[in-house]
């Protein structure tokens, strides 16, 4: 290596030729003066940090105030312990609704060409757009004692709303386009022409799915999957409305965490919440690790 | 690359071959139509049921009226804090190298990931007189917490994500060969900003702005713990439609409702048309 060296570079030049920085100044037209450079990051960072970390650093400080035992007890109580079971159930029951829809929906509007396609993407976009309370309002409307449905499921003693299928309805209503938002612009980058090599070549068309787009599609998948299952989650204005508020039985972490807050025990309430903040570093965690790992197989705009 | 052409050789190639076109096409539209779009049109139904004039009545009362301008009028000056303070966090984190970016690239995307209800509570205990920053500002006698200047930090803290991650990516696609050109045409660096950068990523500012507002406008979880719900002062759209709710006026209910709806589908249009006339900007250049 030394040897070979002295064969490639030219000859150093003498301490007192060399230049002090380097050569040219890359694309110096092109870029701001350091200082400024300085300000506008001190003035990005510090907005985030007192917006975005001091508020989560907050929730550990707060959960922790009084010892690890009051932080345990909060978190071991019966009630807690169903609003967690609660939470899980509802997100494992609501994540996979929206995972088959996505998938579905992704297919129809990639594969295919029809007309309304425009339409078709922004009223899967819609709940988005949505009030989360106004998400849990309409099936209050419908399945509410006073709603379309309220007195027929009152005579046959099915109840919807002010229990759980009514917290996995509005669940699935605001996580609704998380898996579908994901694989549309990836599968429409992609187009048919691996399907259809997959189709000439004698797959079924279950197979070529199987085979052929869902490897391909996998990474953006859980991609979906993951911001869909932090939003169930987390979820609380849509729930709030139609869980009633039940302890034990109809409240899910969040609403657990108002009911502890509204009685003035903060130390209970900052325990609940900040194993639900545990959550989202998790999923934060996850998400820019597949936008690192696997930014490829995303779609075009999750490339950083 | 691909700009025109395939879409139409596509049209006619797959509709022959692909299969699964009624199985998939069925379902999201059975599916869609039954979560979304049939409970939607209950609500407006039983809005209708008030009649015009009713309808009218309540949503002009002076509390909702009041509600709806807080909600609407925060997320408006959340979502404005948010197009310069995105744009300025965008372009350090495309531009500029800096210890910790990765960190703090994963961090912007916490108000998607942390539950409302979490962060309401949390804003409040750091902006309550006793809280981490409430106790350096109250002696300045600026009051955040249960004031509508609490509402407008956690529309802020909401929508935060959106404009970052709307510009980020067209910053970075953005051709430093134009503002090379610009420099050496002899514009100085801030008029190269504002005449060549600022256009190219208005479009993408401007999507997020209102992506930014369509959501604090909506927001419940985070801002009902530190707004202090006062009727007429800092009581929000959809906490009204939640009281309404508790006191049996489903109509009450609806037609705040509804018109919270009307509001956001007009916002939802908006922000198709900005993505429409951002793609053609786009489309043109490259």
């Amino acid at each position: 290596m030394t040897a070979d060296a002295s064969l490639q570079d030219p000859p150093a030049l003498p301490p007192q030729f060399r230049p002090e920085g380097p050569l040219v100044h890359r694309n110096a037209a092109i870029s701001e003066p350091a200082w400024v450079q300085r300000i506008l990051i001190t003035l990005a960072l510090l907005f985030l940090l007192g917006f975005l970390l001091l508020p989560l650093i907050s929730v550990f400080a707060e959960a922790l105030r009084n010892g690890w035992v009051t932080y345990k007890d909060a978190l071991v109580e019966p009630d807690a312990i169903a609003a967690i079971k609660l939470t899980l159930l509802v997100a494992a029951l609501a994540v996979p609704l929206n995972l088959v829809f996505g998938v579905a929906a992704a297919w129809a509007i990639t594969k295919f060409e029809f007309r309304g396609k425009s339409v078709l993407i922004s009223l899967i976009d819609l709940p988005f757009s949505v009030s989360p309370v106004v998400a849990g309002v309409i099936y209050i409307m419908i399945f509410g004692r006073h709603g379309w449905a309220g007195p027929w499921l009152d005579e046959n003693d099915i109840k919807i709303v002010f229990a759980v299928p009514g917290i996995v309805l509005a669940t699935v209503f605001v996580t609704f386009p998380f898996v579908a938002r994901e694989l549309i612009p990836l599968m429409h980058e992609q187009g048919t022409d691996n399907e259809q090599a997959a189709l000439t070549l004698g797959a079924s068309g279950w197979k070529t799915f199987w085979h052929v787009t869902l490897p391909s599609i996998k990474w953006a998948l859980l991609y979906g999957v993951l911001l869909c299952s932090a939003r169930a989650m987390g979820e609380f204005g849509a729930v709030s409305v139609v869980s009633g508020h039940i302890r034990g039985q109809t409240n899910t972490m969040p609403l657990h965490v108002e009911i502890l807050y509204n009685e003035y025990q903060f130390a209970g309430a900052f325990a609940v919440a900040s194993i639900l903040a545990l959550f989202a570093l998790v999923t934060l965690a996850l998400k820019s690790y597949l936008e690192w790992r696997h930014g490829d197989e995303l779609a075009a705009t999750r490339r950083h | 690359m691909t700009a025109a052409t395939p879409s139409f050789q596509r049209a006619r190639r797959a509709r022959s071959v692909i299969p699964g076109f009624g199985l998939t096409m069925g379902f999201t539209l059975f599916y869609l139509s039954l979560i979304v779009l049939i409970p939607l049109a209950g609500v407006f139904f039983k809005s209708s049921q008030l009649g015009w004039d009713g309808f009218w009545h309540v949503v002009t009362h002076p509390r909702v009226l009041a509600a709806l301008k807080l909600s609407f009028g925060a997320a408006l000056i959340g979502a404005l804090i948010n197009a310069v303070f995105g744009t300025l966090v965008a372009w350090v984190f495309v531009r500029y190298r800096f210890f910790g970016k990765r960190f703090f690239d994963a961090v912007i995307d916490l108000p998607f990931a942390l539950p409302t209800a979490v962060a309401g509570i949390a804003l409040t205990a750091l902006y309550s007189g006793n809280g981490w920053v409430g106790q350096f500002l109250e002696p300045l006698g600026i009051k955040v917490a249960y004031t509508p200047l609490g509402v407008i930090l956690a529309c802020t803290f909401i929508g935060l994500p959106f404009v970052v991650r709307t510009v980020q990516p067209v910053l970075e696609e953005a051709e430093k060969e134009l503002e090379e050109a610009a420099a050496s045409l002899g514009a100085n660096r801030l008029q190269t900003i504002v005449r060549v950068i600022l256009p190219t990523i208005l479009p993408a500012i401007l999507t997020g702005f209102t992506l930014a507002f369509a959501r604090a406008a909506g927001e419940y979880g985070s801002i009902i713990f530190i707004a202090g719900n006062m009727p007429m002062v800092s009581e929000i759209a959809p906490l009204l439609i939640i009281i309404k709710l508790e006191e049996f006026d489903y109509a009450g209910a609806s037609a705040v409702a509804v018109a919270m709806l009307g509001l956001s589908l007009f916002l939802l249009l908006l922000i198709n048309g900005l993505q429409v006339w951002s793609r053609r900007r786009h489309g043109q250049k490259t």
